[in-house]
């Protein structure tokens, strides 16, 4: 909680540096066909008040019963966390007034949540690291959604959010920088998605972010806080952060003082502003709930879920690095999505490992993101893509050529084997013939052959030449080793 | 312990109940009653003893994670003070 940032991660006022330290509140919708305690469907865009029951719709007497599967999802969430899992946890009423809450409380975990400390390893850039402590990971229902265009003078309510169940993981202040709270979240989504515990679409509200930000000197002791509420994208989590401590390292240099309150992030305008004061609403006198028992389970229920957790990033990236001997960067590249990883290891499987990394990598992923495709919506199959690196690494196609193969694959199909047959892209690497074409080059050029024994850099020249005579066929190795040999440079 | 006339408002307003001001002392002396009345309770010394949370020992019942239906949209909203459309309508909340 107090390392304090590198020096390249302060920002410069105009009396002298100052240091951000962010914490964050995450709420991860939970996968699970129903809600928390209802038997109603979680699916998202359904009609208005269509998948609401009677509890979610607070009917009097209706009671809560938790639904098992969200308590394992939690549980799966803690241990792909590191964190401790508590073996009985308390639901409480968070108790305050707003339409999209029928209930009039919230049930949410207090003081006994079910995850305690864990921790997210977080790589900011290919060489730097961090380690953000999680503090708690609690269990609470979602609120309905309030409309607020459609009349001019009523908000419209659809609870069909209502009740659904949310995970909020609350990070330590251990965050330093913009760049920093978007690798958090980036990476936390990333622990999500592997466990299978929220979706992390964000677009669809299933992830979202409460940003307390606050400002000091390197060091120093920690400033007021101001929190953010609901930014819902990473990037804007990036600006929020970055506007948000510039705004107070000018109150504080003017001699200002920050007052602790609630902020919205604009990001058309890209500024933050405080909500409207409702400080009486911060007095939610948490109680237990008395609908509900203490949430307990034993270790060997926590044995079991952890028996069947998939194997997680760091764990995938270690793999990687050992077994692929890829670079460190790479490897996060590549386990940054299960299906990614998976794509890249049915690539890899029994050829060069650092080879397909390199097509994954750079190819397939650069042309997915051009036509803002995904690893399951790619046109060429990992199947596919094996086969080109194996036309490679047999020395039947050049990577120039390999990289026109792509092209066709990617936008007709077909087997490459097939292809490089059919079209004729087969690599020369007979020796006669690079020599004939070689010979041709020389015999035509004697200036050229008269300057590139004064500059051999020339040789690129007769390269190129030699692989325009032959159609970009020839092995660009066989080539040139050949004209070293015949200009004798 | 004891409300003062001040903490009967807070707490009215935090319950969102209209108070009338010539009502706040008759409430503040319930209230007081009320509290004196549980404050017998501590007199019993309970040092080491767990909070009861249910009369019965049992525990939590867990549910399948599976859709059992809705109310539906009609029925959820038949009686709103306010609806349209099936949406719930409430006076306007945002500035």
């Amino acid at each position: 909680m107090n390392a304090t940032a590198k020096p390249s991660k302060l920002i410069k006022g105009a009396t002298g540096d100052w240091e951000i330290v962010v914490g964050m509140e995450i709420h991860a919708q939970i996968t699970s066909k129903s809600k928390l305690f209802s038997g109603a469907s979680t699916t998202f865009g359904g009609e208005q008040n269509s998948h609401v029951s009677l509890v979610d719709a607070a009917m009097p007497g209706m009671l809560p019963v938790i639904n098992e599967e969200c308590v394992r999802q939690a549980i799966r969430t803690g241990l792909g966390l590191k964190a401790k899992i508590n073996h009985r946890s308390v639901f409480d009423r968070k108790n305050y007034f707003y339409p999209d809450l029928p209930q009039g409380y919230q049930i949410s975990q207090f003081k006994d949540p079910i995850v305690g400390e864990g921790e997210v390893i977080v790589d900011v850039s290919a060489t730097e690291q961090i380690i953000v402590g999680v503090e708690r990971l609690h269990l609470e229902q979602d609120a309905g959604k309030s409309l607020h265009d459609q009349s001019p003078t009523e908000s419209f309510v659809d609870l069909n959010r209502s009740g659904v169940a949310l995970m909020e993981i609350v990070s330590r202040p251990d965050i330093r920088s913009a760049e920093e709270a978007r690798a958090y979240v980036t990476k936390l989504r990333t622990i999500l998605r592997y466990l299978g515990t929220c979706d992390g679409n964000m677009e669809e509200g299933s992830l979202r972010a409460d940003v307390n930000v606050s400002v000091r000197r390197p060091g120093g002791p920690l400033g007021t806080r101001c929190e953010i509420k609901n930014v819902n994208s990473i990037r804007f989590i990036g600006q929020a952060v970055e506007v948000e401590a510039r705004r107070q390292i000018a109150i504080l240099e003017d001699g200002g003082k920050i007052n602790q309150e609630t902020r919205l992030f604009d990001p058309a305008r890209g500024e933050t502003r405080a909500m409207r004061s409702k400080e009486e609403a911060h007095d939610y006198r948490y109680f237990p709930d008395p609908d509900l028992l203490p949430l307990e389970f034993d270790q060997a229920y926590v044995d079991a879920l952890a028996c069947e957790l998939p194997e997680l990033p760091d764990d995938k990236r270690s793999r990687f690095i050992a077994d692929y001997g890829l670079p460190p960067y790479d490897a996060g590249v590549l386990v940054m999505e299960r299906e990614s990883a998976d794509y890249f290891e049915a690539v890899a499987n029994g050829r060069d490992a650092k080879m397909a990394a390199n097509w994954v990598i750079n190819e397939l992923f650069g042309r997915l993101n051009k036509e803002s495709k995904t690893v399951m919506t790619s046109p060429v199959s990992a199947q596919q893509l094996g086969a080109i690196v194996d036309l490679i690494s047999a020395g039947t196609i050049s990577g120039k050529l390999a990289k026109d193969l792509f092209e066709i694959v990617w936008s007709e199909g077909g087997d490459p084997n097939s292809i490089v047959e059919q079209r004729g892209m087969k690599q020369v690497t007979d020796a006669g013939a690079i020599e004939t074409a070689v010979d041709e080059i020389i015999a035509a050029n004697p200036d050229k052959v008269e300057q590139a024994k004064a500059k051999p850099t020339m040789l690129g020249w007769f390269v190129g030449q030699v692989m325009k005579q032959t159609g970009g066929k020839a092995n660009p190795q066989a080539v040139n080793d050949m004209l070293k040999q015949k200009l004798g440079i | 312990m004891s409300v003062d006339q001040a903490t009967v408002r807070r707490i009215a307003h935090l319950a969102r109940i209209a108070v009338r001001d010539e009502e706040v002392p008759h409430l503040q002396q319930e209230l007081n009653a009320m509290l004196s009345f549980v404050e017998e309770l501590s007199a019993v010394d309970v040092t080491g003893v767990e909070p009861m949370t249910s009369v019965i020992p049992m525990s939590l019942p867990l549910r399948k994670d599976e859709v059992t239906g809705h109310a539906g949209a009609d029925v959820v909203t038949r009686n709103a003070p306010g609806a349209d459309d099936h949406f719930f309508t409430v006076p306007k909340v945002v500035e």
